[in-house]
């Protein structure tokens, strides 16, 4: 029997409608637990790096997470992995909701999907029934209204259904895969699904997942709670109190948004607006909230409510969670009625909601610099919010300026040239970033920002602080209880660290190790399938590095303990990575936007990615080495790049910028 | 006087914040061996559930109905409309709620036998299922006179010889 995992993957080949049902081996889970570790895994296995995003070859994997269909709390999480049509890189987006635990009930760790079905279909999958369904009467149908639709037409509401909208349907490069209260947002990954005709899949499952060692599990997760318990009775002191609690940044429950509009930056990511916050704002976007939002609600089996049901005025209800709740809103220099309004059709038609703003916060800049003019937009209203749903239609449906607008601000401004490259400015590996613009360098950040693979920054920061406390007294008190840390010398790092220390502290050698241990904790939550709200990304969170090998071990009966959980996660690291490396990523891309912060210093900065780069085992190009690859039992990796010549070949910071491979 | 002690779980259905963590810990509960596997299908315990209806209500798992009913219910709330049944706590063969997935037997809440509270308020962090005892007096023994007036309407009936017959073979039976 196997155990917290189905042990069978379904492989459905959309071009000749074949259905199989595939036994997993066991050894892989052993080598790279679940998740992301085994999607690097078949990826690396099965589609050549000279795969284009929108060939039936690149193949389409949505996977439960190991723990997944388990009693643990918050493991609910779907990782979907594809190469990106927006990176061109290996995506791996994922999305909290139900559908997670619901393929596992019905019996599969994966979906694997390949090939390009001729017509518009969607895939029902109901424990051993699978079914290949015409789809085309749900053509241009919204990713939530289409939901329900499957789930009347199938009489099962008890379905789960993640599903694209028109966005998807017409190749957006930051198309959306929408399901429950959640999303698969970034990196395209609905455009992906869209370009294999697949409406949606949805699942119905009634069989049983098992539990190893059933009394210590139950006993492990019961601490979990407790400890949940106590710390949203105990917020962090002295720290900001959106970032002070545990599960995503409570977005739906705070009203004071001065943090938020005063710190991240206005437009196409630009304007940081001073001042912005006074009486009169606060409350009338309390009020939008409460009139518009009916309640907080939660993914399976998670005491959090990170996300709310939004009913904005004569339009449907639809759910949202964290920062979308401003981007649309800051974007386009509006207020939060418009941004919660312009959500709902941005929802249903299945956009990114950090991208699609930026792209149209863009394309007007564009157009105010005269690169682009009154005639790339005929019709287009002249107000500011009237622009943007305009501007949204038009990318949805690619229609004139709109379809290269929805190739995302990299690609657009390749296209559109004559200069347009210097405003698509927010982004890391192509691909828009949290509209955020600093002072001053953070070396942390800058580590997180270059070197990692999820490529947004949300999805990476974690259990660290994220600035010194203002007296040792504090620093001193945070760490007297602080279980979570990986080690003492970490707890000393936050206890030596005092304001105005920035940038020389923490210094580069202690920098690697903060960052390698958050970065770790990511991998583990996404190979687990457990959301990053309760473990790698707030502080003091009830998942940790110290709890985690137990349970692992207690739901799947594998042995584990810490030392051989770090280096199964390095493992699949570094085998997300090689997927890249194969790709053509090199050291030339791990660049953060330049005016990300006001204040830079090239030489630490250099320093810091030398270090940390020497600290992961690879080379000073970012590649992992043959040496790193052996420990890991990767040798097969090795042997690719020596076989591709990526060892001998020039070091891209050696070449000049204009022949810098392409990624 | 005899006492019976009653258990409530009381439902705050405007708390629920729709997670299901209830279904996971009920199924977990009475796997066998304890704990051992999940299987929400296996709940006593099913939580209606629309989001975008604003639907949120915990049904437990009650009587087992041999027959179905003679009619159907169906409810609109706050305009709101609820499946057929949906409210109902009977396994009936009407549906597949509250039945074993592979034997279609019938499951029923048993307030988490042997544990001091239900498993599923306990994991409810939200609080919108709150457990509740009380005493209350049992009825009394019903009076011999009663029982013979109950009886005096069978006999009317069907006869005193039919009656004694049908209680002699009811008896063997026990």
């Amino acid at each position: 029997m196997r155990y917290a995992e189905t042990g069978y993957h379904l492989e459905i080949d959309l071009t000749r409608g074949n259905i199989e049902k595939v036994e997993t081996d066991p050894a892989n889970t052993e080598l790279y637990l679940g998740g992301v570790g085994t999607n690097a895994k078949i990826i690396w296995d099965r589609v050549p790096p000279e795969t284009d995003p929108f060939s039936p070859d690149n193949l389409l994997i949505f996977s439960a997470g190991l723990l997944c269909g388990t009693p643990a709390t918050g493991s609910n999480r779907t990782m979907v992995s594809a190469i990106s049509p927006q990176t061109k890189l290996f995506a791996y987006s994922m999305m909290g909701g139900f559908w997670a635990p619901e393929l596992k009930f019905a019996g599969y760790d994966k979906v694997i999907l390949r090939g390009k079905s001729p017509k518009l279909v969607y895939i029902w999958i109901h424990n051993d029934r699978v079914e290949i369904r015409d789809a085309s009467h749900l053509q241009g149908k919204g990713s939530v209204e289409v939901q329900d639709l499957i789930k009347q037409e199938l009489n099962e509401p008890d379905a789960q259904v993640a599903a694209i909208g028109l966005a998807g349907e017409n190749k957006v490069y930051f198309a959306s895969i929408e399901q429950g209260r959640s999303s698969c947002s970034r990196q395209g990954l609905g455009a992906v699904m869209g370009d294999k005709n697949v409406k949606a899949i949805a699942v119905r499952g009634t069989k049983d997942i098992n539990l190893a060692k059933p009394d210590e599990f139950i006993k492990l997760i019961n601490e979990v709670l407790e400890y949940i318990k106590w710390r949203n009775a105990n917020p962090i002191p002295n720290y900001m109190p959106i970032l002070a609690g545990l599960g995503s940044p409570q977005e739906m429950k705070h009203d004071d948004e001065k943090w938020h509009t005063e710190n991240f930056v206005w437009g196409n990511a630009r304007y940081r607006r001073k001042g912005f916050w006074n009486d009169e704002i606060a409350a009338d976007w309390k009020e939008t909230m409460e009139t518009m939002q009916r309640r907080l609600i939660s993914c399976f089996n998670c005491p959090m409510k990170c996300g709310a049901t939004i009913s904005p005025p004569g339009q449907p209800t639809y759910m949202m969670k964290c920062f979308t709740k401003l981007t649309y809103t800051m974007a386009a220099f509006a207020d939060l009625e418009f941004g919660l309004g312009i959500a709902q059709s941005a929802t249903e038609y299945g956009v990114d909601g950090y991208s699609a703003p930026q792209v149209m916060a863009f394309a007007i800049e564009l157009l105010e610099a005269g690169i682009l003019t009154e005639q790339d937009f005929p019709g287009m209203p002249s107000d500011t919010e009237g622009r943007f749903h305009w501007l949204l239609d038009r990318i949805v449906r690619r229609e004139g300026i709109g379809d290269i607008l929805a190739n995302g601000t990299y690609w657009a401004a390749e296209q559109i040239g004559n200069g347009a490259q210097a405003y698509a400015h927010n982004n890391i590996k192509k691909h828009e970033q949290l509209p955020l613009k600093l002072s001053m360098l953070d070396p942390i950040y800058y580590l997180m920002y270059c070197t990692n693979e999820k490529i947004t920054i949300t999805q990476i920061e974690g259990n660290f602080p994220q600035a010194p406390f203002a007296t040792r007294e504090e620093s001193e008190a945070f760490v007297s209880n602080w279980i979570q840390a990986p080690n003492e010398r970490i707890k000393q790092y936050v206890v030596d660290w005092e304001p105005r220390m920035a940038p020389y502290y923490p210094t580069p050698d202690m920098c690697c190790e903060i960052v390698d241990w958050m970065e770790r904790m990511h991998y583990i939550d996404d190979a687990l399938g457990m959301c990053a709200g309760l473990s790698a990304f707030p502080l003091k969170p009830p998942y940790h590095i110290h709890n985690y090998p137990l349970l692992i071990a207690a739901a799947t009966g594998m042995e584990m303990d810490e030392e051989k959980l770090i280096k199964t996660v390095a493992r699949y690291r570094n085998l997300v990575r090689a997927n890249n490396i194969i790709r053509g990523m090199r050291r030339a891309d791990e660049v953060p936007p330049e005016d990300h912060w006001k204040k830079r210093f090239p030489e630490l900065e250099k320093e810091l990615l030398d270090k940390y780069y020497q600290f992961k085992g690879w080379n000073n190009d970012g590649v992992p080495t043959k040496e790193t690859l052996h420990d890991l039992n990767l040798d097969y990796v090795a042997e690719e790049f020596e076989r591709r010549g990526i060892y001998s070949e020039t070091p891209s910071y050696e070449l000049p910028a204009s022949q810098e491979a392409e990624v | 006087m005899a006492k019976k002690i009653i258990k409530t779980i009381k439902i705050d259905a405007d708390k629920c914040n729709g997670c299901r963590a209830c279904e996971v810990i009920c199924a977990a509960f009475h796997a066998s061996p304890k704990y051992s596997g999940v299987n929400p299908a296996r709940s006593r315990i099913k939580l209606i559930r629309d989001p975008i209806k604003d639907m949120f209500i915990p049904v437990y798992a009650g009587e087992l109905a041999t027959a179905e009913c003679m009619g159907r219910d169906k409810y609109i709330i706050d305009g709101k409309e609820y499946g057929e049944c949906a409210f109902c706590r009977a396994s009936c063969p009407s549906r597949a709620t509250f039945k074993e997935p592979d034997s279609g037997l019938p499951l029923k809440c048993d307030m988490c036998e042997g544990e001091e509270t239900p498993l599923c308020v306990k994991w409810c962090l939200e609080e919108a299922l709150i457990y509740e005892t009380r005493e209350e007096e049992a009825d009394e023994e019903p009076k011999p006179d009663e029982i013979e007036q109950s009886l005096q309407s069978l006999v009317d009936k069907h006869g005193l010889e039919k009656l004694v017959d049908t209680l002699a073979r009811m008896a063997e039976k026990e």
